[in-house]
């Protein structure tokens, strides 16, 4: 099988790697400075971040196990944090990169996860050729 | 105004980069010199703009403006694209465009976050 280093997966590894410095710069700046304001959030954008730094790894090491679940856990904790933000705006005064389903960063929080894990997805389990469809 | 006549520049010219990558990786075609040397020009483009991003809170009222975060978007702009051929200078194929493809067309948003930061100061 080709490697996750590859084709789509170098891009998505690429993009993850930014999220990860980007989300990591961002919940450190909150939780150091700012953290008796509102824990719950900025440990929800360490966490985050924590998850951007797995799926980065993963994906430049061929571990498309650990990707996978990565990928998956950032798919759940989008949808959830996001519903949660809409539903209770209060508890989110200072963004995070996942409230509001990531419309702060273009939804591209919500869209990678989700060609993470077609992509993951169909090189496990594709067709006949699967490798061709990413060369 | 938020943006200044060389961040409009960079814009013009990172959407237009973007445009064009996109049309390589359709093509299945890989960067050639050309698009090389005009990505080169906005890097510098960029750097010049970073430097003069710098000295922009001394000339002009920069009250309320977060400098981390000013400084942070402003240094983001100036390493993408040399991020992004790192990245991707051992896949001279599709992959490898995506990853130049992907830096460069983060940087016309990071250019309007940039002109929106200074000038609601938020």
């Amino acid at each position: 099988m080709a490697s996750t280093t590859t084709g789509l997966g170098r891009v998505l590894a690429f993009v993850y790697g930014i999220f990860a410095i980007s989300a990591t710069g961002r919940s450190s700046v909150q939780l150091l400075t700012k953290f008796d304001e509102a824990p719950i959030p900025y440990l929800l954008s360490g966490l985050a971040a924590l998850i951007y730094i797995v799926a980065t790894w993963a994906l430049l090491t061929d571990r498309a196990g650990i990707a996978l679940v990565a990928v998956a856990v950032e798919l759940v904790g989008v949808l959830a944090i996001g519903a949660d933000s809409v539903w209770r705006p209060e508890r989110y005064d200072d963004a995070t990169v996942w409230s509001g389903f990531g419309d702060g960063y273009g939804y591209v929080p919500l869209v990678l996860p989700i060609v993470g894990l077609i992509w993951l997805l169909r090189r496990q389990f594709g067709s006949a050729a699967p490798a061709a469809a990413d060369r | 105004m938020g943006l200044t006549w060389l961040m409009g520049l960079l814009l013009i010219a990172t959407v237009a980069a973007s445009a064009w990558l996109l049309w390589l990786i359709l093509r299945d075609v890989s960067p050639g010199p050309g698009t090389e040397k005009a990505l080169l020009w906005i890097e510098v483009g960029l750097v010049v703009n970073l430097v003069a991003g710098v000295i922009r809170p001394f000339v002009q009222d920069a009250e309320g403006v977060s400098m981390p975060t000013w400084i942070g978007y402003l240094v983001t702009t100036a390493v993408l694209i040399p991020l992004g051929y790192i990245w991707s200078v051992k896949e001279r194929n599709r992959g490898g465009t995506g990853v130049l493809l992907v830096a460069v067309v983060t940087i016309p948003v990071l250019l309007v976050r940039l002109g929106q930061i200074w000038t609601l100061r938020g």
